[in-house]
């Protein structure tokens, strides 16, 4: 039963598709905001369908191991943070101890596994990319865990079946002063983690090339680009299961859960298309201060009880 | 999933190596990315590393110094990678064919690392945005007789 959630249903193969959709409705969505018409509904499916069949030539300078396992360990990590989250909302008792923490490790993962693979690769603009994303790493995370923690006070449990149990019964914890402005922080530093636009420091086209992914091609930058496709349908699932009562999988539940994803999605998108690169200097001043200061003072405002 | 060569068809991630161009081609190339041509919609993406590249497109006739950088360009691309000369320059030589410093047309240069490098000419100086997308429609033309051929 584990091997058939971690490989059809919330796992691989669902959040892949779906996922690879989400990639299609972003690419589509930006590309009526620049009056294009944009690309076609199964264009993602395309672009990884021919990844696969391109040769990975290895450069000399690479460690070869590290370079090739570097994609499959992320694969690996956000198909488990898909599962996971999948699975405890199809049914809160699958909870266990801490799996909040274990679920917030696991998804920084694959972030590790393109400074990993970026720095084995001996390529100069990979390396500068690497260390621009692990910056970025150290950025969004503090604020990050200081909204989770606000989420986690509250309920006063570590599992997510409990926060899920807990929204069923006193209100989703967006409904709150303290619930809107973490959920903000959060969504904010998912965008950062999925490096969608003002924060794509670390592949930034026009100064990089490709970044982290410079020397990538074939199967191993296809790995990468399904392990994008699966954080962005698992960030906004795990934004819902925090605040918004999560996912149901029956009756009309099904529409609402929907409408919430579309919800974030567009929230996502709608950021990437109005907002300009920061610099990695100014994102990380931006994580730290800003961003923090407003974490803090919805933990603070939880403590107060509003 | 569709895969192989027909989803490489539907998605082709293009390079842009200018080996010295007068520019014009250039901005002809980037016309064609804008929201009047709109490519994307093929699945023609713009890519930073030549790694990720199912297409080079190369303009300007290829003088001695840039000769065995286009050279070691094309080898570092991921096969299969077809190789767009795009504009009168890179096709033949134009009016630099007879100067000192031409090292021959893309199609010489490439040839002499790999003979069975696929070539696609988009002729015209600088060739119109719809040419080059023609060009595109005869190197996908060009894919299915590779297909029919494995067969
Ligand atoms: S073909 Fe014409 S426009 Fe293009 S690079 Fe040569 S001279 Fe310039």
């Amino acid at each position: 039963m584990a091997i058939f959630y971690y490989l059809i249903f919330p796992g691989f193969l669902f959040t892949v598709i779906v996922g690879l959709l989400t990639a299609w409705f972003d690419r589509k969505v930006t590309a009526r905001v620049q009056w294009r018409k944009g690309p076609p509904i199964l264009q993602n499916f395309y672009d990884v369908g021919k990844l696969l069949i391109k040769e990975v030539p290895i450069p000399e300078t690479a460690n070869k191991t590290i370079f090739l396992l570097a994609p499959a360990i992320a694969l690996a990590a956000a198909t488990l943070s898909a599962s996971m989250l999948g699975v405890i909302n199809m049914n809160w008792n699958y909870t266990f101890v801490g799996d909040l923490i274990v679920l917030w490790y696991i998804m920084s993962i694959p972030s590790i596994m393109i400074v990993v693979g970026a720095s084995a690769s001996g390529n100069p603009m990979s390396s500068v990319g690497a260390s621009r994303e692990m910056n970025q790493l150290i950025g969004y995370e503090l604020p990050l865990v200081i909204a989770i923690s606000t989420v986690v006070f509250k309920v006063g449990s570590l599992g997510l079946g409990d926060i899920l149990a807990y929204q069923a019964n006193n209100g989703p914890i967006l409904y709150s002063i303290s619930g809107v402005i973490s959920c903000i922080v959060i969504l904010i530093c998912l965008q950062a983690k999925l490096g969608l636009v003002p924060f794509d420091i670390p592949e930034a086209e026009t100064e990089l090339g490709a970044g982290a992914f410079m020397e990538y091609s074939g199967a191993a930058l296809g790995a990468f680009k399904l392990t994008k496709a699966i954080l962005l349908y698992t960030s906004p699932i795990f934004i819902i299961t925090l605040f918004w009562g999560g996912i149901q999988i029956k009756g009309l539940g099904i529409l609402w859960a929907i409408l919430k994803y579309i919800l974030f999605i567009a929230l996502f998108t709608l950021i990437r298309n109005t907002n300009p690169r920061l610099r990695i200097d100014q994102s990380v001043r931006f994580f730290w201060v800003t961003m923090t200061i407003l974490a803090i003072i919805a933990l603070i405002l939880m403590s107060l009880g509003y | 999933m569709p895969l192989g060569l027909n989803s490489l068809k539907k998605s082709i991630w293009v390079y842009h190596v200018a080996c010295s161009p007068c520019n014009n081609c250039d901005i002809e190339i980037l016309d064609l990315l804008t929201p009047r041509f709109d490519v994307e919609r093929f699945g023609i993406v713009l890519v930073g590393s030549v790694r990720h590249a199912d297409a080079l497109l190369v303009t300007g006739m290829v003088n001695r110094q840039i000769k065995p950088r286009l050279q070691q360009l094309y080898l570092q691309a991921a096969k299969p990678c077809v190789v767009f000369a795009i504009g009168s320059c890179a096709v033949n030589g134009n009016f630099f064919r007879r100067s000192y410093n031409m090292a021959g047309p893309v199609d010489r240069v490439i040839k002499e690392v790999d003979p069975n490098a696929i070539i696609v000419y988009v002729p015209g100086c600088p060739p119109k945005p719809e040419s080059m997308i023609s060009g595109v429609v005869k190197a996908i033309g060009f894919l299915d007789n590779l297909k029919a051929k494995k067969k």
